[in-house]
């Protein structure tokens, strides 16, 4: 190499020119040599700058080798995803939605069908392409129903939209829309129903909708009280059809992933979990009856039948502020239980199998938002599960948005899930003291880190992992896909449908999440210990 | 007296030249690291980076990441480009196309995301930076480097043949 190098330059000296415009024979191969020697100078940088990277792979290997086979992660296999290549055949399948507003209209997004004006906006935000990009379901929404006509309107506008997933050979079915959710359940030409109304009719609207056979994809939370959720548990049960309730949380890979590391009991014996809300806007506190400029949203007594509106709830006069603050009310809905403590709680029943506790209780109070709202806006839900020798904590605080993550603690380490899964070993673990003696386990920061992004275990970590962490949980990635988590569980669930097969979120688990939120917000409005009686199955 | 000629057609004194070298060689092994660690890590990929993007160009890096095709393009072409233009600076091959394309690349990193008033990035950065951050500056620096050539003294640059010859 240096030889032919050297060489080089004198190749073009017999023109009598060389580049430092020196003459003359004698001098001349003298000066080439060493000219070539100085032009090969920076060689020895290179050299080093090799060594110096091979040191560091080592040194890096070893580490995150040794970390991962002393946990017996080098082996672990996590479910291949077959999203993106599955056709959906079979019959098409005929929806209705029940309950029009932002919910409903996310829904059908989810389920390929966006508004014109949306397709626009995405179009400019460069976001549209992701969407139409989504596994075409082989669905057609034929059915809207909602109590307030320009909600109703507005979902005609969508469900007739020919833009979509599936592009033209999508099938374009009429779309009839209801005032009466009844008129739609007696409809043959609707094969299953999406209920997005406020909480206090989904009890009422899964039994009727069982009683019909059609298939139901409910929204959270299941019901409000203990009598609906045993009524409608029994007819779901009776009737045979696919129930899902909208859970989708267990649709992002990671806890799928989580599952699988958990499995290998790295975390020792897990005592305590800790979930929390942390928000601090009036729309993060439902606060949704005024718009941005602070005039009040559309709707009036004229355009919104508040008598079904209102169905089995107490009477009151027409309000504005009810029917978008719903979730404010115990009338209606459960406040941050029903809303969001049953996502937390979600995501760690499918982890870990919990189950109805033994005994929850539940305090807090309105601190914040002084609105005359009946909910709590800082909510603190003990759950035991004596038997597990296991707690599940939560603390819901609508007046800061200091981030506090998702853990699952045991005493050998704990595990962080956000959109990554981070594991910290205990500084005082007797499983991993060896190893953070001799350096190889720092308990200071994660040893491990898991990226769905990424397909593959890290046991060497950034700070900027820790950051990403705690974003959102909205969508998930699969084979280097940003997939929609709520389209995956609307897939699993219209699959379920085709395959007669039980989707994850079934009417057995959704019983088990129902009562577990219903007894968390009776202790907190009865003010006692709520316990459940497993032998009866019924709340204490 | 030969390399006394050389000092002089490039204008070096010794402390010059000594300190060109020093700062060519930083930069260029900075960046050949740079390329190295991505080639060494099959993890890696610029989503992260891109996602925090803002001002001139976040609409352009939205649109990467959105196209998993179009960010593996631009993941490939950033590790080898980095390993292409830290070799080049450091051996002093086409030193000058490597350092100006060093110092564009750079300069597209610093617009992603700029230390501008109000911009907040979840990223940690190196240090504080308001307006000026360590992208800029090595941007800079590959500019003065391509300005003061060292290649043709020290590197690879001296053994192609020499485009001045027809002016002597």
């Amino acid at each position: 190499m240096d030889q032919k190098q050297k060489k080089g330059p004198e190749k073009n000296h017999p023109a009598g020119q060389n580049p430092s415009g020196e003459q003359g024979s004698g001098k001349k191969s003298n000066i080439s040599r060493r000219k070539a020697v100085k032009a090969l100078a920076s060689l020895p940088v290179l050299g080093l700058f090799g060594h110096q990277v091979l040191k560091k792979r080592n040194y890096d290997l070893q580490n995150r080798e040794s970390v991962i086979r002393e946990l017996g992660l080098d082996e672990i296999e996590f479910p291949v995803s077959d999203y993106g290549t599955q056709k959906h055949d079979g019959d098409l399948i005929r929806i209705g939605i029940i309950g029009y507003g932002a919910r409903g209209d996310q829904l059908a997004n989810s389920l390929g069908f966006m508004h014109p004006d949306q397709i626009k906006h995405r179009n400019e935000q460069g976001t549209l392409k992701e969407w139409l990009e989504q596994e075409y379901l082989n669905v057609a929404v034929t059915g809207i129903c909602d109590v307030f006509d320009m909600r109703r309107e507005n979902g005609l506008v969508v469900a007739q939209n020919k833009i979509r997933p599936g592009g033209r050979t999508a099938p374009k079915l009429p779309v009839k829309a209801y005032s009466h959710y009844q008129d739609m359940l007696d409809d043959k030409d609707i094969d299953a129903v999406i209920i997005a109304t406020p909480d206090h009719h989904h009890g009422q609207m899964t039994v009727d909708a069982a009683k019909a056979g059609k298939h139901i994809y409910c929204e959270k939370s299941v019901a409000n009280t203990e009598k609906e959720i045993n009524a409608l548990y029994s007819a779901v049960k009776a009737s045979g059809i696919v129930y899902q309730l909208g859970h989708q949380i267990t649709q992002n890979v990671i806890y799928q992933q989580a599952r699988e590391i958990l499995n290998k009991g790295l975390l020792g014996k897990i005592t305590l979990l800790q979930t929390f809300t942390n928000r601090n806007t009036s729309h993060g506190a439902w606060v949704r009856h005024l718009d941005s400029q602070g005039n009040p949203r559309p709707g009036s007594e004229t355009s919104i039948d508040w008598k079904q509106w209102l169905g089995s709830a107490p009477h009151t006069p027409f309000s504005i502020e009810r029917y978008y603050n719903w979730t404010l009310h115990f009338d209606y809905a459960t406040g941050l239980i029903g809303q969001l403590f049953t996502h937390e709680y979600d995501a760690m029943n499918q982890l870990l199998k919990l189950g109805i506790p033994k005994s929850v209780t539940s305090s807090g109070g309105t601190y914040f938002w002084k609105d005359g709202r009946d909910m709590a806006d800082l909510l603190h839900i003990v759950f035991e599960y004596p038997e597990r020798d296991l707690t599940l904590m939560y603390s819901g605080n609508l007046a800061s948005s200091l981030n506090r993550s998702r853990v699952i603690m045991g005493n050998d380490a704990s595990m962080e899930i956000g959109n990554n899964i981070m594991i910290s070993a205990d500084r005082n673990s007797p499983r991993y003291r060896d190893k953070i003696r001799a350096g190889l386990i720092d308990p200071g920061s994660p040893m491990i880190t898991y990226n769905p992004g990424a397909g593959k275990i890290d046991a060497v970590t950034s700070a900027t992992e820790r950051y990403y962490a705690s974003r959102g949980l909205t969508s998930t990635t699969i084979n280097g896909r940003r997939v929609d988590v709520t389209h995956l569980h609307l897939r699993e669930w219209l699959k379920c449908i085709r395959d007669g097969k039980k989707p994850s979120i079934n009417i057995d688990v959704a019983y088990e999440e129902g009562m577990d939120c219903v007894m968390a917000h009776r202790a907190y409005v009865e003010k006692r210990v709520v316990g459940w009686d497993d032998v009866n199955k019924k709340i204490i | 007296m030969s390399e006394f000629n050389q000092y002089q057609k490039h204008n070096y004194t010794g402390i010059q030249l000594t300190s060109l070298m020093v700062l060519r060689f930083l930069t260029g092994w900075h960046i050949l690291y740079e390329g190295t660690a991505k080639v060494l890590n099959p993890q890696w990929s610029s989503s992260a980076f891109l996602q925090e993007s803002q001002w001139l160009i976040s609409g352009f890096a939205e649109w990467i990441i959105s196209n998993p095709g179009i960010l593996e393009i631009v993941d490939f072409l950033n590790t080898w480009g980095l390993m292409a233009i830290g070799l080049g600076i450091i051996t002093g091959l086409f030193f000058k196309v490597a350092a100006i394309a060093g110092a564009l690349l750079l300069f597209i990193y610093y617009l992603n995301s700029p230390p501008l008033i109000g911009m907040e990035y979840t990223i940690p950065s190196r240090g504080h930076n308001l307006i000026v951050d360590n992208n800029l500056i090595e941007a800079a620096a590959l500019i003065l480097l391509a300005l003061f050539p060292t290649s043709k003294i020290f590197g690879l640059d001296a053994l192609l043949p020499s485009k001045e010859k027809k002016d002597q």
